[in-house]
């Protein structure tokens, strides 16, 4: 009975999550001092939106076992919710201080996930998946029918410097805008963080793991499916309005299932097995749609292609992997895998090289080689009518592939020993 | 009258053709989610790569090899697939493996920008089948359309004899409830199930040939049809074949019949004497016509399911 309430229980100070936290705020407020070129205020504004969305995404996903392929409905819905309210406060309607707008958005949110919800969470698992799909299509739809609302083609526009300013606060200047979304980003992820320790979060654990046993504790698992959906649309419609304040344009393509697509597929890469997973995946969702798409035009293939080998060889994501190297460091058993990891980057450049190549080659040789047949490449200016560079490619790839073989074979008898070592270590710890 | 008659035999006939198809894709959808629980998230890519792979074929050797060449190219590929991929995450449980799927489906679509362009290509329909086949009053019935009809029924003919009579096929249903067992006799069902997959991507790849030239062969066409046959199998009640047909029927006659009606509330208020102006109260709503809301009709459909039927039109399992 006592070691039960022990493991229940945690520790009143506990450093480790005063030091994440601590972090994370600093990082918020630091961040824009440092990185201070518009680029990159653009960036880390972004970056508090997606961070909600992906964390309320994963309160689906990862907390509930709940695949949505439609979570941009509740986000989008609450931009254009937001995007009204704005410009109705400018028409002066009523009076509204822009840094309450999000929760506009929120509320909206949560009013869409009670009507949708409704219907979606009827059924479990895969088949959840698919009705997600078909709202969101849906939307997405009626989103081109109703342009009165959803503004057509062009979107809704709006001016976030409403009302008179307060302590000389308009929101005018972009780095307003990242202090406002900074401080609504810091506050829903704490509210999140504390839902995951509430019964209803708890209880959304068990229906993922376990539906039968929820249901013969006594629990309506339906209901608690649809709770869940009501919160992560209420979090999701508050990124909505954020977003609304942050680009002033709001249009039908924040409700489509692309947008859908690309939070599911960003979330899981984060990591959706950790409460900070998805902070990683909105991380690399910016990154990688405002730099990595200026880097390359095949960036969705890239993407494609590492979202497959992570669903493949690690489905708990980025946040998966930085937990367990963490755990090996812990054990003192880095210093055996330091050459294995080194084998598998020394196969992994020539592989990575040999295929990016042929990508970049092809996509040149197809979309772009009106302006001639030379492509830059990895800094070389290489001619894609020649055999010479595809001859290259190749051999890299063949190099690449039989590096791979032994590197990956030799890392997994390292990996799996240290792995066992450590399993014992803590079996003796226990004893 | 005649005229009446004429667009509801010819919106009937094109009706039934786009079902068909639709049971065609949603058909090899529902094989492998009953036998394998995995929900083929990239199954109308496979469609897309069989229209893609025909048009290529076509180009080279002409329509009719690529008629037999593309669906077993996309059906390896499939099987490929299964084998190396898809295989490894079964033992994660069936969201990974939806994940799985989802992920592919990026890739494919991209790699096929990648090789044929963003553009639609020109994939034309083999000259023999081009023209209309008969006449109803004054509209003309294309040939194609006929043909896309008989390769469908002809298609569902062999796999059901397949199943039901065949060694392979008795295996087959053997693996899907009792996989413990066949295997204790000495059969690899993990085969079988690489079987199965491919030869439901194949499927897939018979209606992107047949398809694809049909409508149009882009790479946006596997979003657009990927979401109605997912409406499809979830109407029709997951894992049922015949209520896949029912369904697939349904939906493909419901939307041929209406983009064709360019009726709206308002034209049905002016009917009974009331008139309806830009002021009135939800006009943005009334003012839609059947035509202009015929694209969410499916996604209609499957919340009206849903709320007064859930487990599908002929779905046994309520989970």
């Amino acid at each position: 009975m006592a070691a039960s309430h022990r493991t229940l229980r945690f520790a009143p100070l506990d450093l480790g999550q005063w030091a994440a936290w601590s972090a994370f705020v600093i990082a918020l407020i630091v961040a824009p001092l440092v990185f201070h070129s518009s680029l990159a205020l653009t960036v880390l504004t972004q970056m508090g939106t997606i961070i909600i969305v992906c964390l309320s995404y994963n309160m689906l996903l990862g907390q509930a076992g709940m695949l949505s392929f439609g979570h941009a409905v509740y986000v989008g819905l609450g931009a254009f919710i937001a995007i009204h309210t704005m410009n109705a406060v400018t028409h002066g309607a009523f009076w509204m201080p822009t840094a309450l707008i999000p929760l506009v958005g929120g509320f909206a949110g949560a009013f869409f996930a009670v009507l949708f919800g409704y219907v979606t969470t009827k059924k479990s698992g895969t088949t959840f998946a698919m009705i997600t799909l078909g709202i969101g299509e849906l939307v997405a739809s009626s989103s081109l029918m109703l342009p009165e609302f959803f503004g057509g083609e062009a979107g809704i526009t709006t001016d976030r410097v409403i009302g008179k300013p307060v302590f000389g606060i308009t929101f005018g200047p972009q780095i307003q805008v990242y202090y406002l979304i900074a401080v609504w980003c810091l506050v829903c992820t704490a509210a999140m963080y504390a839902y995951t320790r509430t019964p209803l979060g708890r209880m959304a654990n068990a229906v993922r793991d376990n539906p039968e046993r929820a249901e013969f504790v006594g629990y309506n698992t339906q209901r608690v499916r649809y709770l869940v959906v009501i919160i992560a649309g209420f979090f999701a419609g508050i990124a909505g309005g954020l977003a609304a304040i942050n680009f002033e344009i709001v249009s039908s393509e924040n409700v489509s299932t692309v947008r859908s697509g690309a939070y599911l597929l960003f979330t899981f890469l984060g990591g959706v097995g950790f409460f900070f997973g998805p902070i990683i995946g909105a991380v690399i969702f910016v990154l990688s749609f405002v730099m990595l798409s200026e880097i390359t035009k095949a960036w969705l293939l890239y993407l494609g292609i590492f979202f497959l080998l992570m669903v493949m060889y690690a489905p708990g994501g980025i946040a998966s992997l930085i937990m367990i190297n963490l755990r090996v460091a812990k054990y003192g058993k880095f210093g055996r895998l330091w050459t294995p990891y080194l084998a598998v980057i020394v196969a992994g450049i020539p592989l990575f090289l040999g295929i990016a190549a042929m990508i970049e080659m092809i996509y040149h040789y197809q979309l772009d080689s009106a302006n001639g047949t030379v492509a830059p490449l990895f800094g070389l200016a290489v001619d894609t009518a020649t055999p010479t560079p595809w001859i290259v490619a190749v051999v890299l790839v063949a190099i690449g592939c039989v590096l791979m073989r032994h590197a990956s074979r030799f890392f997994k008898r390292h990996w799996d020993a240290a792995q066992a070592e450590i399993q014992s270590a803590i079996e003796r710890s226990h004893a | 009258m005649e005229r009446a008659l004429e667009f509801f035999v010819i919106s009937l006939l094109n009706g039934v053709s786009y079902g068909l198809l639709l049971f065609m894709l949603s058909s090899g959808l529902t094989l492998i989610f009953s036998m394998m629980g995995v929900l083929n998230f990239a199954h109308a890519s496979f469609y897309m790569m069989g229209a893609y792979v025909a048009y290529q074929i076509s180009v080279w050797v002409g329509f009719w090899p690529a008629l037999l060449i593309a669906p077993l190219v996309v059906g390896a590929a499939g099987a490929l697939f299964e084998r190396y991929a898809l295989r490894r995450v079964h033992r994660f449980g069936h969201v990974p493996e939806l994940l799985v799927t989802f992920g592919l489906s990026y890739c494919i679509s991209e790699f096929v920008q990648l090789i044929w362009g963003r553009a639609p290509v020109d994939y034309r329909i083999p000259a023999v089948l081009d023209g209309p086949l008969f006449t109803v009053y004054s509209s003309a019935f294309p040939t194609y359309r006929v043909f896309m009809m008989g390769v469908a029924v002809l298609m569902l003919i062999a796999v059901w004899l397949l199943f039901t009579r065949t060694r392979v096929g008795l295996v087959i249903q053997g693996a899907l409830s009792h996989p413990e067992m066949v295997e204790a006799l000495g059969h690899d069902v993990p085969k079988v199930f690489m079987m199965v997959f491919g030869g439901g991507c194949a499927l897939a790849g018979l209606a992107g040939v047949i398809g694809g030239n049909a409508f149009v062969t882009e790479p946006g066409m596997a979003l657009t049809v990927g979401s109605i046959i997912f409406v499809v199998v979830v109407v029709g009640g997951m894992g049922s074949l015949a209520g896949a047909f029912v369904a697939s029927l349904l939906i493909g006659i419901v939307q041929t019949f209406a983009i064709a009606l360019d009726y709206s509330f308002v034209t049905l208020f002016a009917r009974a004497g009331v008139v309806l102006t830009p002021d009135s109260f939800g006009y943005p709503f009334l003012k839609l016509t059947i035509a202009q809301v015929a694209p969410i009709l499916p996604y209609l459909l499957l919340v009206l399911i849903l709320i007064f039927r859930p487990r599908g039109l002929l779905g046994k399992r309520e989970d």
